[in-house]
């Protein structure tokens, strides 16, 4: 195993726009949100950016194509910007390439910015995607909500779980995070709800109804990232450091053979336990002290906690309905609110998730802080339960 | 000896019920109050001639694997959805036939089926076996006759000279431009003369010469007749032109009418193939079409006839006999549709409001197309040659974890292989033709997992484990370029050819 990243790259500064339908914004408006309140937070100039990473997923219909919308945006000194897409991951995609180019020594300090413009397409939900020339010919129309939807099915089946009991569960997942989403000025949707509301919303995709679903968003969110030696001289205290970093892509085994049984994530599986060894982490359940993770819907929220080896295997039904992952529960999930709430801006996401876990680190997280949050968690997915990308990082604070 | 060796059929499962449509147009078509009696059969959204060929030619032919044998393959029908791309060609490759043989269609009158039964006759006796399908989805007018009298289906005959169940004997045949309707190649609807005269001095004048001819041609007399095949929307019609003709009036076959209409073109096959299943070996069967002229042909029942169906589980038996399903159980396969406007708007007669998601482009990538055309319309997977393991669509390297390996796959045809459901969702996001959209992951048996759409299903026949076949349908339609997209989807087992014997 390579040695990794742990600790040879920490966090400058971050920033994040509002999320929601922001009718007033364009990509760029976005961008500059985030990228002002990050630069200042690093306190640094735009010279001292070495380098970018930016992430858009829908670029038909927001942003554009290539590096060219964020340096023009932002007016970026003509450095570097490669722009990369991983479907719903690419927010933590952009974090990855720039770490590496820290921690490789090829860079000092750089950027990574994700942003989405969701609601220029005149429609709720994702826009319809085009995925080539040979797959519509062949794969079904398919839409996100019953991608996941699938899961419910696969996973009732597999642990003997009935459709209420699953129905309800999930429901707990969404009640958790609309009370946290509520206390989070940024976020999408602000308003409490209750499982009777969840259980009477309408079907979406059987058995996913409207509260089961995040927000779809417009947003952007940015880290500055350098090594800790810069930081140190650049000021800086009460460092927040990556302990970890792993990305794990299907290759089709899930979606083609007839081994996989359709109730889980085996990227997600891979990229935990990589995670944790680079990270140094034994005891997830114990040692990890709060987590964001790619809760697009509300089940996926539910098997994921049995991914990342925080739940046993099917457990986590039981450990939802016993509030471990509510705000004052043994893991704090979803802390801002998640894609539930604080709303899903695809290619913004990634990063938004780890602006939670730096707020609540460096005790900034305001109404919603956690007593004392020592290791926290990002699980950022892109593409369905049969075919994606999942990736997992891991930060918390470095000593001096 | 030269004669059906197979034939087989199809029916929609949707049976829009006539009073409902009475009812609903009662306001504007008073006329109809006593037409509001029994069903007729409707294409699903994704279903046309093409489809509903493909599916009687394997009602026709079993899952086995001797379509080798089938060495001419015509389509007969008014419908077909291109006027140039040959739409038996479509056929072809979704039977996977051989790429050597003549796929041809045969359009422009009613008794174009007939016509590509006498072409494949005369072809069968040296060129090997001759497959004959006919199908017709037939557009009406709302609040017509034809709207209450037409319905959709699908026939198959196998001709050739090994195994034959129904010697041909004769036939004869006129040609003559008597235009009782007429529809001009850009027309949705036949424009029709009156009915009397149409009875009178077409069916009445035409036809008794046409079935005198053929009688002679066999060396049979009319009486001796045991089953009379005559599809017509005018009742009785059957029955007097029987007397004219001097054939018993209990040799007349049921024309299906109450509970299917009459299927155009594909109508006499159907009624041929459903009387198949019942005749008894010595029967005679004289069929007969009226349309641009008339047509008749005579058959008389053999004792291979009462052979045991080759069940489809038994891959590569030899010939088909009896039909995989059979018009009688396409006939108790049917659910009762009461909507009307679902009827129309499958029918593109109701335009419906579809949302924004209904705007995205379906243009295909033909290169693409033609490059996959095997995995596309043919269902052919990919197997590895090393470990087994099934892949769709095929890929030079095998997924295999831990030994992917380089080109081992072969070619796996899916098309005729059973699965389970996996994993589904039924969804109302999207736009689709007939909400909700089902699909999920369906297990094939003998390996290979492909997410599918599952189509005529009602709200709990799809569940985890559910058992599913496969049928060709309509994936998109492209209608800014009229192109239409085909792909195979997933239905319930509902009806498997064991429950048959």
């Amino acid at each position: 195993m390579p040695t990794g990243i742990k600790d040879k790259v920490v966090i400058l500064g971050m920033g994040c726009s509002r999320f929601g339908e922001r009718w007033d914004a364009s990509p760029e408006d976005l961008m500059v949100e985030a990228y002002g309140e990050a630069m200042a937070d690093a306190g640094i100039d735009p010279k001292q950016l070495d380098a970018a990473w930016f992430s858009t997923h829908m670029s038909d219909v927001g942003t554009g194509r290539g590096g060219l919308p964020l340096s023009i945006a932002l007016r970026l000194p003509n450095i570097g910007v490669t722009r990369v897409e991983n479907f719903c991951a690419g927010g933590t995609e952009a974090v990855r390439g720039a770490a590496y180019a820290v921690a490789s020594g090829a860079c000092d300090i750089a950027l990574a910015l994700g942003v989405e413009k969701l609601k220029d397409t005149g429609y709720g939900g994702l826009p319809v995607a085009t995925v080539g020339t040979l797959v519509p010919q062949w794969y079904p129309n398919a839409v996100a909500p019953a991608n996941f939807a699938q899961l419910a099915t696969a996973y009732r089946r597999k642990h003997r779980v009935d459709a209420d009991t699953l129905k309800r569960a999930i429901a707990h997942v969404s009640v958790k995070s609309h009370a946290n989403g509520a206390k989070n000025a940024k976020a999408h949707l602000r308003k409490p709800i209750t499982e009777e509301q969840v259980l009477a919303a309408p079907i979406i995709a059987e058995p996913l109804g409207l509260f089961d679903c995040c927000g779809v968003s417009d947003g952007a969110a940015a880290v500055i990232v350098t090594r800790p030696d810069i930081a140190r001289a650049l000021g800086k205290r009460d460092l927040v450091a990556f302990k970890a970093l792993q990305l794990s892509t299907s290759n089709g085994w899930e979606m083609h053979s007839s081994q996989w049984d359709g109730s889980y994530f085996h990227t997600t599986r891979i990229a935990a336990k990589r995670a944790y060894e680079e990270a140094g982490i034994h005891a997830p359940r114990n040692e990890v002290s709060m987590l964001e993770v790619h809760d697009c819907f509300s089940v996926t929220e539910l098997v994921t906690m049995e991914d990342l080896y925080l739940s046993p295997e099917g457990g986590a039904v039981k450990d939802v309905m016993d509030g471990v992952f509510d705000a004052d529960g043994r893991i704090p999930c979803q802390i801002d609110g998640g894609l539930k709430c604080f709303g899903h801006p695809v290619g913004a996401s990634g990063v938004r998730m780890l602006y939670e876990m730096y707020l609540q680190l460096q005790h900034r997280a305001g109404a919603r802080q956690l007593p004392d949050p020592r290791i926290g968690l990002t699980h950022n997915l892109g593409g369905q339960p049969s075919q994606n990308v999942a990736s997992v990082t891991i930060v918390g604070g470095l000593r001096a | 000896m030269l004669g059906i060796v197979g034939y087989g059929a199809y029916i929609p499962r949707l049976r829009l019920s006539r009073k409902a449509v009475v009812q609903a147009n009662a306001w504007y078509a008073p006329q109809f109050a006593a037409k509001a009696k029994g069903t007729r059969a409707f294409a699903n959204w994704d279903e046309d001639s093409i489809t509903m060929a493909v599916a009687a030619a394997r009602d026709c032919l079993g899952s086995g694997a001797d379509r080798a044998r089938v060495r001419g393959l015509y389509l007969a029908s008014c419908t077909v959805p291109f006027v140039e791309r040959s739409n038996a060609g479509i056929v072809g490759e979704a039977l996977l036939l051989d790429e050597t043989i003549d796929a041809i269609d045969i359009t422009g009158s009613q008794r174009a089926a007939l016509s590509a039964v006498t072409l494949a006759l005369a072809k069968a006796q040296s060129a090997g076996a001759q497959l004959v399908l006919a199908a017709d989805l037939r557009q009406a007018r709302a609040a017509s006759a034809q709207e209450l009298e037409f319905g959709d289906a699908a026939a198959a005959l196998l001709l050739g000279t090994e195994g034959v169940i129904a010697e041909y004997l004769g036939g004869a045949t006129l040609s003559i431009d008597f235009v009782d309707h007429f529809r001009s190649s850009d027309a949705e609807v036949d424009y029709a003369w009156e009915e009397r005269w149409v009875r009178d001095e077409g069916v009445g004048k035409l036809m008794p010469r046409a079935i005198g001819a053929a009688l002679a041609d066999a060396g049979i007399g009319a009486a001796a007749v045991d089953h009379f095949i005559f599809p017509s929307t005018i009742a009785k019609l059957d029955a007097q032109l029987a007397g004219a003709c001097g054939i018993r009036t209990d040799a007349v076959v049921d024309n299906l009418q109450g509970r299917i209409g009459d299927a155009g073109t594909a109508h006499a096959l159907l009624m041929l193939a459903h009387t198949l299943e019942r005749a008894k070996p010595g029967q005679l069967i004289l069929v007969s079409q009226f349309g641009s002229g008339a047509q008749a042909l005579l058959f008389r029942v053999t004792e291979a006839a009462l052979a045991k169906a080759s069940s489809a589980a038994a891959a590569g038996a030899s010939p088909a006999v009896r039909p995989v399903k059979g018009v009688g159980a396409w006939l108790e396969r049917g659910v009762e549709e009461t909507s009307y406007t679902k009827f129309l708007a499958f029918r593109q007669q109701l335009i419906l409001e579809r949302g924004m998601r209904g705007e995205q482009d379906k243009k295909t990538a033909l290169s693409t197309l033609y490059r996959h055309r095997r995995s596309i319309l043919g269902f052919v997977a990919g197997r590895c040659s090393i470990t087994g393991e099934v892949h769709f669509p095929p890929s030079r390297i095998s997924y295999t974890p831990g030994a992917p390996a380089l080109d081992t796959q072969e070619p796996y045809p899916l098309s005729e292989r059973q699965g389970t459901v996996l994993s589904w969702s039924a969804e109302y996001l999207s736009y689709y033709p007939s909400p909700p959209q089902y699909y999920g992951q369906v297990d094939f048996d003998g390996g290979g997992r492909v997410l599918m759409e599952f189509v005529d299903v009602s709200k709990g026949d799809i569940e985890s484990g559910t058992r599913v076949e496969m049928v060709f349908r309509i994936k998109d339609v492209d209608e800014r370029r009229g192109f239409v997209r085909y792909f195979w989807k997933a239905t319930p087992v509902r009806a498997p050819a064991a429950a048959k014997e």
